[in-house]
C-alpha cells in the first residue's frame, strides 16, 4: 500500500478528473437537451395533434337507438312493448385476440351458431369502438359468471338494452308479425344512421309494415370513457325520438274467443268492423311465440316451425287461398239483382242437379245424395241463401256469364289484394276469360262457370277477402278497406272508403232476408246458430272441396283422409238491423261448415256481448 | 455601518454553527434541499398519477421515509470503510445473483427474486451500488489512468455481474450496472483510444448482438419504438398512449389532477415507469421544465462533490453514482417520449415503487459521504 501511494500522481489525477467531469457535463447537457427538444417537439410543435389524439381518445360517440313504439289493441291492452334485457356486446378493438375471447366467452355461456354469425356480420360494418352484440337475454346466472371473469376480458361489455316483448306470444302471432335482428341483405337497405343502435327490426306483419314509425329517429351522445369503454359521464347527448305507439282495431277478447273457438284446428279467423274497416280479431292457427324469434330463434325451433306439416308460420288469414264455396252465395246473389237478370223473385226449377243445354254433365246440388231430390221444385232466392241451392246458383252463373260474375264480385273485393296493413297478403283469384287467357293460356269453357257459381273451380278467396267482402254487406254497399291500425299517437286513421256499390236497399234486404234465414229459419243450413242468440245474426255456410271428386262418386267425411276432408267455411254479420261486425271463417279440413259457424257465434258474443255472451 | 458591525459577529456565529450542525451528521444540506425538492414534487404528480389515491402517496411517502434515513445512515459511514467493504459486498452479491437462477422466484417470466425468511430482496439492485464501489476500491490504490492489465481487470469485475443479470433476463438493470462500472474508469481517465475502441466494438456488435444475443420481445420493443403503429394495441399502445399524454400537455398542462389519458387509464403503468407522461400532461412542459432544472441542479451538486472530493476512491465513486442517476433519467425520459425503447427503469425519485428509491438514496447517502469527508479532512 504505501508504495502505490508513492507513484500516485494527485495532481494529475485530480486534472483528468477535472477535465472528464467537465466532458461529463456536456455528455450530460447535451443528453437533457435531446430530450428536452423532444418534449418540446411533443408539447409545443405538435400540440394540436396530440390534442385531438387525446380528445379522440376520451371522447366516444355513441349512437342512441329509439325506443320501439308500442302496440296496444282497440282498447288499451299492452299487444307489443320493450323490456329491459341484458346483453353481451364486444369492442374489437379493446380485445387483444377475438377469437380467443370468443372462445373463452362460449365456455362461460351458450352462444349459438347464428349468434356468432350475426355478430360477425354486425362487426363488419359497425364504427370504430362500437359495441357489437353477441349474445341478449344474458340470464341472471350467465350474468355472474361474465361479471366474475370480465377483469379477463376487456372490450367484453354487458349492458341493458330493451328488447322487443309480446305478452300474449302466440295470441297474436299472425295480426302482428314479429321483430327479429338485422340481417345482412335487410342492413343494406336501412339508413345506416338510425339503425346503428339498433339490432331489431320489423321482419313481418304490423311490425315491418309500421317499422317507420315504430322505429323512431336514432340520437346520439358524445361520452367520456376510459379505456376500457366504461362510460364515466356524458358531455353531449341528442336525444333519440322514440318510435311512435300504435292502437290497432284488434279487441283482446275477441282475438282470444277466436283463437279458443279455433282450438287445435288450423284455420283462420278474420272480424272486421264494417264501419271502418278496423280488423277486430285476425287469428291464424296454428300459430308460434314471436318471442323466439326477437333474439334470433335457434335453428332446432325454426327447422321445427318450418317442417311442420301444419305449416304454422304460414299465416292462413292473408296467405291461404281458399275456394270460397257456398259462402260466394250472398254476393252472386247480388251480381243477380243487379244484373237486372233476377229478381228476389225469381224462381228455378230445382230438380237436385243441373245441367247445360246440350251437355250430358250433370251438375250435382249437394242435397241430392242426402234426399235423393232437390231442395223445392221451384227456388227462389231466400230460400237458395237458406238451404244454399247450388241449383239456383248454376243457373244464375250461367245467366251472367264469367266475365258479368267478375264485373260484380270484384267490388266485393275478390281478386285483389284488400290493402290490409300487414305483409304478404295474397290476391287469390276471381276467374274470368281474360285471366284465364293470361294465366293459363286457355279459352274458357262454358262448365268453369257453373262451378264459379257456387264458388269452386278457379275461384280462390283469402279469409281477409272473405272478411271484407261479408262486411261490404254489413254496410249495404260501403267499402272500407280493412286495417288494422286505429290510431297512430292517439290520432285516429281514417282510410276514405273505395267507391261504394250503389244499389236499390231492396236487393240488400233480399240478401239480409236470405243470409238471416240461413241462422233464424228452420231449414237454415246454420239453424243450430239461433240457440239461445240474443241478437239476429246473417250468415252464410261453405264447403270447399280439397280433393276433386269423380262425377257420380259420393264424398264420405269417415272414409276420407283428415287432410282430404273439406274445409268448411262460415262467413256472418250481427246485428243483422245495423251489423257491427263482419266474419269469416275458415277450418281447414273441417269436414263442412258446422267446423267452422259455431265459431263465429262465440266470435260474434264476445263481441257484441261482452264476456257475458 | 455600525449597525453592520455590530451585528456581524452574531451572524458569523450562526453560520460557523449550521455546517457544523449539517457537517457532524455527514448531511450535504444543498443536496438534501433538492432532493426533498424533487421528492415533494414526485409526490404531488404521484397523488394524481395514481387516481387521487391518498393511499398510493402514503405508501410512497413511507418508502421516502425509509430511503432517507437509510441515505442518512449511509452517510455516517465513512469511505474507507465503503471500500473495505466493497469487495465483501461484491462477493455476497454474486453469490445472491448465482442463487437466483437457482432457486430465484419470478414474476413476468423473468427471476430476479431472492426469498429469504419471508423477505423478498432483488440481489441486482444491490449490484447498482456494489459494482461502482468495487470497482473504485479496485483502482483507487493504482495509479491511474489505470494501467491495461487493472482495466481488464475492471471489465470482469463489472462483465460477471452484469452477465448474470442479463441472464434473468433484466436487460435495463444489467445494462444500468455495466454504466455504472464503465463511469467508474471513464472518470478514472481511461485512454481516449479505450473509449474509441469500445465504442467501435460496441456499434460493430450491434449486428451479431441483434441476431444472437436479444430476445424477441427485445427485439420488439426496439421495433416498436420506431414504429409504434405497426402495433398499436399492443406494445406500440404504450408508447402511443404516452406520447399523446405528453403532447396533449402542451405548455401549461391539463392542470393537476386532471390528465385524461392518465385518469381514463389509457396511459399504462401511469403511476410507475410512465409517471413522467402524467407530469408532462397535466403541468406541460413547464412542469417538465422544473423537473429538469431539478435533476440538473442535482446532478450538478453531484459532479460538484466529486470535483471536491479528496481522495480517488471518493471522486471515482462520486463521479460514477452521477452519470448513473443521469442514465436514470435520460433512459426513463427519452423511452417514455418515444426516443429509446421500452426498458424498465423507473423515472429516479418519482416513479411509484421502493426498491428503485432505496438504492437510490443510499447512493445519495455515500455522495453526501464522498461531500462531508472532505469537510472533515480540511477542517
Amino acid at each position: 500500500m504505501p508504495h502505490s501511494i508513492a507513484i500516485k500522481d494527485q495532481n494529475r489525477e485530480v486534472r483528468i478528473y477535472g477535465a472528464r467531469t467537465v466532458l461529463a457535463i456536456l455528455i450530460v447537457l447535451g443528453c437533457l437537451g435531446i430530450v428536452l427538444m423532444r418534449y418540446f417537439s411533443l408539447q409545443i410543435t405538435d400540440y394540436e395533434v396530440y390534442k385531438v389524439q387525446s380528445e379522440r381518445n376520451r371522447v366516444q360517440l355513441q349512437s342512441l337507438p329509439p325506443k320501439r313504439g308500442l302496440i296496444f289493441d282497440r282498447n288499451g291492452v299492452l299487444l307489443a312493448d320493450n323490456r329491459p334485457s341484458y346483453v353481451l356486446s364486444i369492442v374489437s378493438e379493446r380485445v387483444e385476440d377475438l377469437e380467443a375471447t370468443l372462445t373463452e366467452i362460449q365456455t362461460l355461456l351458450p352462444i349459438s351458431q347464428s349468434d356468432l354469425d350475426n355478430f360477425r356480420k354486425k362487426r363488419k360494418w359497425s364504427r370504430a369502438y362500437e359495441a357489437v352484440p353477441l349474445r341478449f337475454r344474458l340470464t341472471e346466472e350467465e350474468r355472474a359468471r361474465l361479471a366474475v371473469n370480465r377483469y379477463r376480458m376487456p372490450g367484453v361489455v354487458v349492458d341493458a338494452r330493451l328488447l322487443r316483448h309480446y305478452p300474449h306470444g302466440e295470441l297474436f302471432s299472425h295480426a302482428l308479425g314479429y321483430v327479429g335482428r338485422i340481417n345482412e341483405r335487410e342492413s343494406y337497405d336501412l339508413d345506416e344512421e338510425d339503425y346503428r343502435g339498433t339490432f331489431h327490426v320489423g321482419k313481418v306483419g304490423v311490425e315491418k309494415y309500421y317499422e317507420d314509425i315504430l322505429h323512431g329517429d336514432a340520437g346520439f351522445q358524445n361520452v367520456e370513457a376510459d379505456a376500457h369503454g366504461r362510460v364515466l359521464r356524458v358531455l353531449e347527448r341528442h336525444n333519440p325520438t322514440p318510435g311512435t305507439d300504435l292502437t290497432l282495431h284488434l279487441d283482446i277478447a275477441v282475438q282470444q274467443a277466436a283463437f279458443d273457438a279455433l282450438g287445435d284446428r288450423r284455420g283462420a279467423v278474420v272480424a272486421i268492423d264494417p264501419l271502418t274497416g278496423g280488423v277486430l280479431a285476425l287469428v291464424s292457427t296454428p300459430g308460434f311465440d314471436t318471442n323466439l324469434f326477437v333474439n334470433g330463434i335457434s335453428s332446432v325451433d325454426y327447422s321445427a316451425l318450418r317442417d311442420s306439416p301444419d305449416v304454422p308460420l304460414f299465416n292462413r288469414a292473408v296467405q291461404g287461398q281458399y275456394p270460397p264455396g257456398s259462402t260466394i252465395k250472398p254476393m252472386m246473389s247480388m251480381a243477380g239483382l243487379q244484373s237486372g237478370l233476377v229478381t228476389p223473385e225469381t224462381t228455378v226449377p230445382d230438380p237436385g242437379w243441373y245441367r247445360l243445354p246440350g251437355d250430358s254433365h250433370r251438375y250435382r246440388d249437394w242435397i241430392l245424395r242426402i234426399r235423393g231430390t232437390g231442395h223445392a221444385p221451384e227456388v227462389d232466392m231466400h230460400m237458395a241463401i237458406r238451404e244454399s241451392c247450388d241449383t239456383y246458383f248454376y243457373d244464375l252463373a250461367r245467366k251472367l256469364t264469367i266475365d258479368r260474375m267478375y264485373d260484380y264480385l270484384h267490388p266485393f273485393g275478390f281478386g285483389e289484394r284488400t290493402g290490409l296493413d300487414t305483409t304478404s297478403e295474397r290476391r287469390g283469384v276471381l276467374p274470368s276469360t281474360r285471366w284465364k287467357r293470361e294465366a293459363r293460356a286457355q279459352p274458357w269453357y262454358p262448365g268453369e262457370t257453373i262451378s264459379a257459381g257456387i264458388g269452386q273451380g278457379y275461384m280462390l278467396s283469402t279469409p281477409i277477402q272473405l272478411a271484407m267482402a261479408t262486411s261490404v254487406i254489413a254496410t249495404r254497399g260501403v267499402r272500407h278497406p280493412p286495417r288494422f291500425v286505429r290510431s297512430i299517437n292517439d290520432e285516429l286513421i281514417v282510410i276514405p272508403p273505395l267507391e261504394p256499390i250503389v244499389t236499390e236497399d231492396a236487393y240488400w234486404d233480399a240478401i239480409y232476408g236470405g243470409m238471416r234465414a240461413v241462422v233464424h229459419e228452420n231449414k237454415g243450413t246454420a239453424k243450430a246458430l239461433a240457440k239461445g242468440i240474443q241478437y239476429e245474426m246473417g250468415g252464410k255456410t261453405g264447403t270447399a272441396q280439397v280433393i276433386g271428386i269423380a262425377q257420380g262418386e259420393i264424398y264420405k267425411e269417415d272414409e276420407v283422409d283428415e287432410r282430404h276432408r273439406h274445409h268448411g267455411l262460415f262467413i256472418a254479420i250481427a246485428p243483422l238491423e245495423a251489423p257491427t261486425i263482419a266474419v269469416a271463417i275458415i277450418v281447414e279440413n273441417g269436414g263442412g261448415s258446422s267446423a267452422a259457424s259455431p265459431i263465429a257465434r262465440k266470435v260474434i258474443d264476445t263481441w257484441l256481448l261482452g264476456d257475458a255472451g | 455601518m455600525g449597525d453592520y458591525v455590530r451585528q456581524l459577529p452574531q451572524g458569523s456565529s450562526d453560520m460557523a454553527r449550521a455546517p457544523s450542525l449539517a457537517m457532524r451528521f455527514h448531511i450535504d444540506v444543498p443536496l438534501l434541499l433538492l432532493l426533498m425538492a424533487l421528492t415533494s414534487y414526485g409526490l404531488f404528480v404521484l397523488y394524481s398519477a395514481s387516481g387521487g389515491e391518498m393511499s398510493a402517496v402514503i405508501r410512497q411517502g413511507r418508502f421516502f421515509l425509509i430511503a432517507y434515513v437509510l441515505m442518512i445512515a449511509a452517510a455516517q459511514v465513512s469511505l474507507q470503510r465503503f471500500a473495505r467493504w466493497a469487495p465483501w459486498l461484491y462477493a455476497m452479491g454474486i453469490a445472491a445473483l448465482v442463487a437466483v437462477a437457482f432457486v430465484g422466484v419470478g414474476a413476468k417470466g423473468a427471476q430476479r427474486w431472492l426469498e429469504i425468511a419471508g423477505f423478498r430482496f432483488q440481489p441486482s439492485e444491490i449490484m447498482k451500488l456494489t459494482v461502482p464501489l468495487t470497482l473504485a476500491w479496485y483502482l483507487a490504490d493504482r495509479t491511474l489512468p489505470p494501467q491495461l492489465r487493472y482495466l481488464l481487470g475492471s471489465l470482469a469485475l463489472l462483465g460477471v455481474p452484469a452477465f448474470l443479470i442479463l441472464r434473468q433476463p433484466d436487460l435495463g438493470t444489467a445494462l444500468l450496472i455495466a454504466a455504472s462500472g464503465l463511469f467508474v474508469l471513464f472518470m478514472a481517465g481511461i485512454g481516449w483510444r479505450y473509449i474509441f475502441g469500445a465504442v467501435v466494438a460496441a456499434v460493430s456488435s450491434a449486428w451479431p448482438a441483434w441476431q444472437f444475443v436479444l430476445k424477441d420481445y427485445q427485439k420488439q420493443r426496439i421495433l416498436t419504438m420506431f414504429n409504434p403503429d405497426s402495433d398499436k394495441l399492443g406494445a406500440g399502445w404504450n408508447i402511443i398512449q404516452s406520447k399523446t399524454a405528453i403532447g396533449s400537455g402542451g405548455w401549461s398542462g391539463k392542470g393537476w389532477m386532471h390528465g385524461t389519458q392518465s385518469h381514463l387509464d389509457f396511459l399504462p403503468e401511469s403511476h410507475t415507469d410512465f409517471i413522467i407522461a402524467v407530469l408532462a400532461e397535466e403541468f406541460g412542459l413547464r412542469g417538465v421544465l422544473i423537473l429538469l432544472g431539478l435533476y440538473l441542479l442535482i446532478l450538478l451538486r453531484g459532479f460538484w462533490i466529486g470535483v471536491q472530493a479528496q481522495t480517488s476512491f471518493g471522486r471515482m465513486i462520486a463521479g460514477s453514482l452521477t452519470l448513473t442517476f443521469f442514465v436514470y433519467i435520460f433512459v426513463n425520459m427519452g423511452m417514455v417520449a418515444g426516443l429509446l425503447p421500452v426498458v424498465g427503469v423507473p423515472l429516479p425519485l418519482v416513479s411509484a415503487g421502493g426498491t428503485s428509491l432505496v438504492t437510490l438514496m443510499a447512493g445519495f447517502g455515500i455522495l453526501m459521504a464522498v461531500s462531508t469527508e472532505r469537510r472533515m479532512v480540511t477542517v
